[in-house]
């Protein structure tokens, strides 16, 4: 047995059976309290704007799609915004709304999804099968707007390639009011949960101060009482023509800890917000096209002479996308495209909500910035006197039940 | 109630600040929905000397959010993209602010902008790796994204002969597996010949 003591390294991931995206963690643990944290992203890195700068800005559209599996649509969203400052192209007000309402059924189903993680992460397994049963809701809705559960491919330079017809409009309020009647229920099981609110309240904190210095975006943000929305702020697509206001911790009566606990208010609270966005399109939708230029080779004929630079920023459910476009107006592919997801933003808030916590609480607080990872199910243990052993996940499980009914007495 | 200028009067004050350090400013608007309420930007070129000063300067406006750092490969400089945005929490108050710094190829350095926006740090490593960009002062020089074995000198955002050659890209099934990687932990079985059929007659 090595002589070594505390603080000692903990090496998770890249690639680990419970991580749901390959990111290699090192925490260095003192017992059983994560003293220090350092991350290394990029296994996943695929060089995309690389392989964008050598596309035109159509094929860019649904490469753009493809950035991430959840958020299908925003960056397509940031993108397209990016090309049509650039290129002065006029977007029918239609296509604003079509926007608008898949933008916000991808929310409800990152949502919803996100909330499953997270029951799972805490070991309420029963919770994350519910979260994602409900789940599967929205994305039949997305499938029967788009034709797509994931890879939407909806959006399209100049507006969108499909409209939402009235006769569609009864199906996605029975949606709408699935989740509607849904609500009580999810606010009830997670939030007045005891385990939960045990787990997550004052867990995994970042301060309002933090969270502007590190620069974190969307739900993170809020959930520390910072009042930022792009959605708000710098109103896109038909966010400009609606009502609806930034969901802060204390539409639940909390003051802003900036925990755990908070996020998930933060998130829940954000469906019914949907659920009246998405209402409020329908109701107000303008006639007509939703497509300012059809045929592909005349659009891009047309974007090839654009020259100049702008961005796109777009609130994903996850935070804020940003990309940045540069056209020079001598070739299809744009000089420069830079991507910038929310993940992206919200990473460096790691390093500080794990310091201090408990080795236990590591995965919901990886997860509670909504990227999704780790978990122990098994480890291999040696004892003082050298003798190899492994624990079973019975055992663990044993021991996390026990350790929860002393911190309940 | 949170903004307390408009895009003009931060634009006036940049200039009535820094004089004509300031070049190709910009003040653009841009609407969206049916009606139009408009998202502002302000577009800034600064060389990098005063970029510490101008962020300093907008932190004492309003303590901005940075998005990103962006950086395009323009000839003989680097432009690199400092989108930063003050005044969100409104109701549509928002100003975007970019401050574009060029830095010429030959000297690539740009100081570090993380002292005063900590967060800073993530991108301004990922223009070391993507760019070739040198951040003076950066509390964390480590490479982000590209693999540890990527080769030195090349920048994948490039557009100049450090950009990455077709060689990196092209005929990549020629490369066959690395060699050069830890063995893994459970050797692969070795290649047999087909075994013969078994015997299968006491079975039945």
């Amino acid at each position: 047995m090595s002589e070594k003591k505390a603080p000692y390294e903990l090496p998770i991931g890249p690639i680990h059976p419970a991580l749901k995206e390959p990111i290699n963690f090192t925490f260095t643990m003192n017992g059983e309290v994560v003293e220090a944290v350092d991350f290394a992203p990029g296994r996943a890195h695929r060089g995309i704007e690389w392989m964008g700068m050598r596309r035109n800005p159509v094929q860019i559209v649904h490469l753009c799609d493809r950035i991430c599996g959840i958020c299908g649509v925003s960056h397509a969203l940031a993108f397209s915004q990016a090309v049509e400052q650039i290129g002065g192209v006029e977007v029918p007000d239609r296509a604003y709304y079509v926007r608008t309402i898949i933008a916000e059924f991808e929310r409800i189903q990152s949502h919803l999804l996100w909330a499953g993680v997270a029951a799972h992460e805490l070991g309420f397994d029963t919770l994350f099968y519910l979260a994602w049963q409900v789940r599967e809701e929205s994305l039949d809705l997305i499938e029967y707007i788009t034709g797509n559960r994931i890879n939407y491919g909806i959006i399209q330079i100049g507006g969108t390639r499909r409209d939402i017809t009235p006769d569609m409009v009864p199906r996605i309020e029975q949606g709408l009011k699935y989740y509607e009647d849904l609500f009580e229920k999810m606010v009830n099981l997670f939030l007045n949960d005891k385990t939960i609110a045990m787990r997550c309240r004052n867990s995994g904190i970042l301060t309002k101060k933090r969270a502007l210095e590190l620069g974190t975006v969307g739900p993170t943000s809020r959930a520390s009482g910072l009042r930022m929305d792009v959605r708000k702020d710098s109103p896109y697509a038909a966010y400009g023509d609606v009502d609806f206001d930034i969901i802060l911790p204390d539409v639940y009566g909390n003051e802003a800890t900036g925990d755990v606990y908070d996020r998930i208010v933060v998130r829940l609270f954000e469906i019914p917000q949907s659920i009246s966005i998405i209402r409020q399109c329908l109701a107000q939708m303008p006639e007509g096209p939703v497509l300012a230029e059809e045929k592909y080779a005349k659009l891009l004929l047309n974007l090839k002479k654009a020259a100049g630079e702008a961005f796109g920023r777009v609130e994903a459910p996850r935070g804020e996308d940003l990309h940045y476009v540069r056209m020079n107006g001598k070739q299809e592919p744009p000089e420069m495209w830079k991507v910038k997801a929310s993940t992206y933003s919200n990473q460096m808030a790691w390093v500080e909500i794990l310091r201090g916590e408990q080795i236990a609480d590591i995965p919901i607080i990886v997860a509670s910035i909504d990227p999704c990872m780790s978990c122990t199910d098994r480890v291999a243990v040696v004892t003082p006197q050298g003798d190899e052993g492994v624990l079973t996940k019975e055992y663990l499980h044993r021991l996390s039940v026990e350790k929860t009914r002393r911190m309940q007495e | 109630m949170r903004a307390t200028m408009t895009p003009q009067e931060l634009a006036d004050r940049f200039v009535s600040k820094f004089g004509d350090k300031v070049s190709n400013l910009r003040v653009k608007e841009w609407g969206e929905g049916v009606k139009k309420r408009p998202k502002r930007s302000v577009w800034i070129t600064i060389p990098r000397e005063v970029l510490l000063d101008a962020v300093r300067e907008l932190i004492s406006v309003d303590y901005p959010h940075l998005g990103v750092v962006a950086a395009a490969d323009n000839g003989d400089v680097i432009d690199l993209l400092y989108h930063l945005q003050v005044f969100f929490g409104g109701d549509h108050e928002e100003i975007e602010v970019t401050f574009t710094v060029q830095v010429p190829k030959s000297d690539p350095h740009v100081p570090t902008i993380s002292s005063l926006i900590p967060g800073a740090v993530y991108t301004e490593r990922e223009k070391q790796d993507m760019i070739g960009v040198i951040v003076d002062g950066i509390p964390d020089s480590r490479r982000i994204f590209l693999p540890e074995d990527f080769p030195e000198n090349v920048y994948p955002w490039r557009k100049d002969e450090k950009g990455i050659p077709p060689s990196m890209v092209k005929e990549l099934w020629k490369v066959g597996r690395p060699v050069d990687r830890p063995a893994p932990p459970v050797q692969e079985p070795p290649v047999e010949d087909p075994a013969p059929a078994e015997q299968s007659g006491d079975e039945q």
